[in-house]
């Protein structure tokens, strides 16, 4: 390691002041401390020592949660692929179908952000931050299996620029990032990353007869229109090609999806690193799986329609809810900051997801816009929370 | 007894280098000095001393002439033997050089049936005024005020603190009359705070005219104000006093014997001291004879005080006038190789992030100075929160400063907080920032607005 350390003071002369990379300082800093904790040592007034934890480690740990989910959706992608082209293929080559699909979105995703929020680091004179790690890989695992890179690359500058840096970078933002660069997607180019068509990659290959590519919620809309249980429809679609959407499938993940949120399973062994770690709040998680589910018990007492009587449970099992309330709502900078409000916003982004699926076929995916909705309103929330605080005090102060 | 209070919320640092409960020899002390940026609330400090004067221990050296009927007095009898400034001529250091045994100065034992007023005029003209301090703000407290109520922190829970049950041994009398004093300058009560944790030590038992809580749970539960908090919490527009043990046994001394004693037992800790203990000194104490000699290594830092609070000072410093401990730690100013992401047991944290086994680590930690990641902007929330046991919500209340919201700060609390309270939020964040100087700066904009 000596030799590292060797490398990196040979050439930090050229990033201080005078040298001729003196602008790059910034990046060289960001670099050194990557591979070395900096020899920082605390002032001389105030706390001697500090925790051994730094934002680079609870970064790290998100990114280690997400992991499970990446891994499934590579094999996933694979498995949908063979299912619709009708050919048999192991697990190894699902997996190697799969990898190639998802690591050219994830290096793009991850080298394009870096090069933005690298930009404004140098110009800016800030500090890099590592938050750039977590929203690298989330934007990758939103996406749909395929899809084209030009615009993962437009909707990761998109959201760094706007959702992110506009507001002074990291840990300013309103906006999830990942769910900003989403719906730019869904906005700007909607036919890449919604319809029957995308979710699952063919490739140069045509479906097999009886292949349908919709997604859960497509199934469950198209069968509420229709007027059969959405249940019944669920089990019976692409059920003799084997990918059909019970239950039990749903929750494995076994089905058409962006590439890391079809498994409830993988996000919630997401949830429990994140949980058992400390880094995510179990209150947001919880109040999101229980709001969806109380709201789909609301939806079937007042049942009018097929969708709106489907078993609740089922509600949590379909398309990115779990993903979302596990790695989205979560995030720490946009979601509400009180206690008693990460409750409240927990809740309140399963309820609205569950309301934007059942009552606005337009957009079947409710989870990102109940979570960019929530993020807007978690400021209001905290507001409320926070003068709550502030009322007890006044209270007090008469006695 | 009145109330057992339990917290939940806190952190307690189980630091390597306990000291032991015993007395050690060490080399006396020589040079002994005040200074003024020990006390925050001093505006204009004026000398009243020159290089070579002699001093007895009470004779008058300092005063802020913002609030020049409080004396800052020397703690020794002997020669002044420097007057040290800094830029801009700022007072730093007035060091005593003291002699082999100390005379005083007689201010004649003080009556405390003497009216309220006179009596706290009388205190403040001899020494041990400095030790009444004021909240909101943190400050050496205005005599000429009556506070609400008056509150003493029986026991230090800070990381190797002393245990005043051993150090106050014996002066019961002292604490009692200091008590008593007390008692006559304020309107309301004196609250007297025990570890509810463990039996009460003979310093406590018996005591009259306080009122005593006892508080149990991690730290903070020993910081005066987060028992403020619990057992009558400060408003905008109230005033209350805190006062440590060791001040209330100064002003018990005062009383009864008419003496300035600025004698105290500290205590010495830290990994890097080859003999921890107790050591019996004065208030300002050169720590040189305290560390040269018993260090276990050569790269270290000293610390007056804890390793949450206190100031680093160099080997030839001097301890800070509200220090009853001196910590010596390694420095830390190493890089690690991947040390944002390495597992490891041996680190202290609070966190439970990848990687960071400490939960499992029943042992003692050795820490160093090093801060283990560079300043970043709020990330984590709900961090702070957990180490706060008061209903105040330490984020918004950081941001409110940050932004220099002054109604937002008030309605918040910040006349709740000093320094201290906050110092585990900064132990305990992962964006590093320097939130105890953060809060001082708050408090300053809140005073002199």
């Amino acid at each position: 390691m000596k030799a590292l350390q060797n490398l990196f003071d040979s050439i930090k002369p050229n990033f201080e002041k005078g040298g001729k990379w003196e602008k790059f300082h910034t990046l060289y800093e960001g670099h050194r401390t990557i591979a070395f904790a900096p020899d920082l040592v605390t002032k001389a007034k105030g706390a001697q020592i500090k925790d051994a934890t730094d934002l680079k480690r609870i970064m790290i740990t998100v990114v280690i949660a997400m992991v499970p989910a990446l891994l499934f959706g590579i094999l996933n992608i694979g498995h949908q692929h063979f299912i619709a082209t009708g050919e048999g293929s192991t697990w190894v080559d699902q997996a190697i179908f799969g990898a190639l699909a998802v690591l050219p979105t994830l290096i793009v995703s991850y080298a394009v952000g870096l090069a933005t929020e690298f930009t404004f680091c140098v110009i800016r004179n800030h500090p890099v931050s590592e938050g750039y790690l977590v929203s690298g890989m989330l934007i990758a695992l939103v996406m749909p299996p395929f899809i084209p890179l030009w615009q993962v690359a437009l909707a990761t500058i998109f959201a760094v620029v706007i959702g992110k840096e506009v507001f002074g970078g990291t840990g300013m933002n309103i906006l999830n990032v990942a769910m900003t660069a989403r719906a730019f997607l869904y906005f700007a180019y909607p036919a890449q990353i919604s319809g029957d068509q995308v979710w699952t990659y063919l490739g140069d290959k045509a479906a097999v007869d009886g292949f349908s590519g919709a997604t859960a919620l497509g199934v469950a809309y198209g069968a509420s229109v229709e007027g059969t249980p959405v249940a019944e429809a669920l089990a019976t679609h692409n059920a003799s090609l084997g990918g059909d959407f019970s239950f039990m499938n749903m929750f494995m993940g076994w089905i058409p999806g962006s590439i890391g949120e079809t498994s409830t399973l993988m996000a919630l062994v997401g949830a429990v690193i994140l949980v058992a770690t400390g880094v995510a709040s179990w209150k947001i998680i919880v109040g999101g799986f229980s709001g969806a589910y109380v709201m789909g018990l609301v939806m079937n007492a007042l049942a009018v329609n097929e969708y709106m009587a489907m078993p609740a449970h089922y509600h949590l099992v379909m398309g990115g809810l779990a993903f979302g309330v596990v790695f989205m709502a979560t995030d720490p900078v946009s979601a509400a900051q009180t206690e008693l409000g990460k409750w409240i916003y927990g809740i309140l982004i399963g309820v609205l997801t569950v309301i934007i699926r059942v009552t606005n076929p337009a957009y079947p995916e409710g989870i990102m816009l109940a979570v960019l909705f929530m993020n807007v309103m978690a400021p209001l929330i905290d507001y409320y929370v926070v003068k709550a605080n502030k009322t007890r005090r006044l209270q007090r102060a008469t006695v | 007894m009145s109330k057992i209070v339990k917290l939940k919320k806190g952190f307690d640092l189980k630091l390597a280098g306990k000291a032991p409960l015993e007395h050690i020899n060490l080399p006396a002390v020589q040079t002994f000095a005040i200074k003024p940026t020990d006390f925050p609330g001093i505006q204009r400090p004026k000398v009243l001393v020159n290089e070579g004067d002699t001093v007895k221990a009470g004779t008058p050296i300092l005063i802020d002439k913002a609030m020049d009927q409080v004396i800052y007095a020397a703690p020794v009898s002997g020669e002044i033997v420097e007057i040290k400034r800094g830029e801009k001529r700022k007072l730093l250091e007035i060091k005593i050089l003291a002699d082999q045994t100390i005379s005083y100065e007689e201010f004649g034992k003080i009556d405390l049936n003497q009216d309220r007023d006179a009596l706290a005029a009388k205190l403040a003209s001899c020494g041990v005024w400095p030790n009444v301090i004021q909240r909101p703000f943190g400050v050496v407290a205005n005599p000429a005020e009556t506070p609400r109520a008056i509150f003493i922190s029986g026991f230090d829970s800070h990381p190797l603190a002393p245990d005043f049950g051993f150090t106050l041994a014996g002066e019961e009398n002292y604490f009692q009359a200091g008590i008593d004093a007390l008692a006559k300058l304020t309107s309301g009560k004196v609250h007297l705070s025990v570890d509810g944790s463990k039996s009460v030590p003979s310093i406590y038992s018996g005591i009259k005219n306080a009122e005593i809580h006892q508080f149990s749970g991690p730290h903070p539960a020993g910081n005066v104000g987060t028992q403020i908090h619990h057992i009558a919490p400060i408003n905008k527009g109230e005033l209350v006093w805190t006062v440590t043990p060791i001040g209330v046994v100064q002003i018990g001394k005062a009383v009864l014997e008419g003496v300035y004693d600025a004698s105290k037992v500290i205590v010495l800790t830290g990994s890097e001291l080859t003999k921890t203990g107790y050591v019996k000194t004065f208030v300002g104490a050169n720590v040189s004879s305290f560390v040269k000699g018993n260090l276990n290594s050569g790269h270290v830092r000293v610390i007056s005080g804890n390793v949450l609070t206190g100031e680093k000072v160099p080997m030839e410093g001097y301890m800070g006038f509200y220090h009853n401990q001196v910590t010596v730690i390694p420095e830390g100013d190493y890089e690690e190789f991947l040390g944002w992401l390495k597992p490891s047991s041996a680190k202290l944290s609070f966190h439970k992030a990848i990687g960071m086994l400490s939960f499992l680590n029943k042992g003692e930690f050795k820490v160093d100075t090093n801060t283990h990641g560079e300043e970043r902007p709020f990330v984590v929330t709900g961090v702070f929160e957990k180490v706060m046991p008061m209903d105040i919500l330490p984020t918004y209340l950081f941001k409110a400063i940050i932004s220099e919201d002054f109604d937002e700060m008030e309605e918040l609390g910040l006349y709740e907080l000093v320094e201290e309270d906050v110092a585990l939020c900064e132990f305990v964040d992962p964006s590093k920032n320097d939130l105890q100087g953060l809060v001082r700066n708050g408090i300053e904009l809140l005073m002199y607005s």
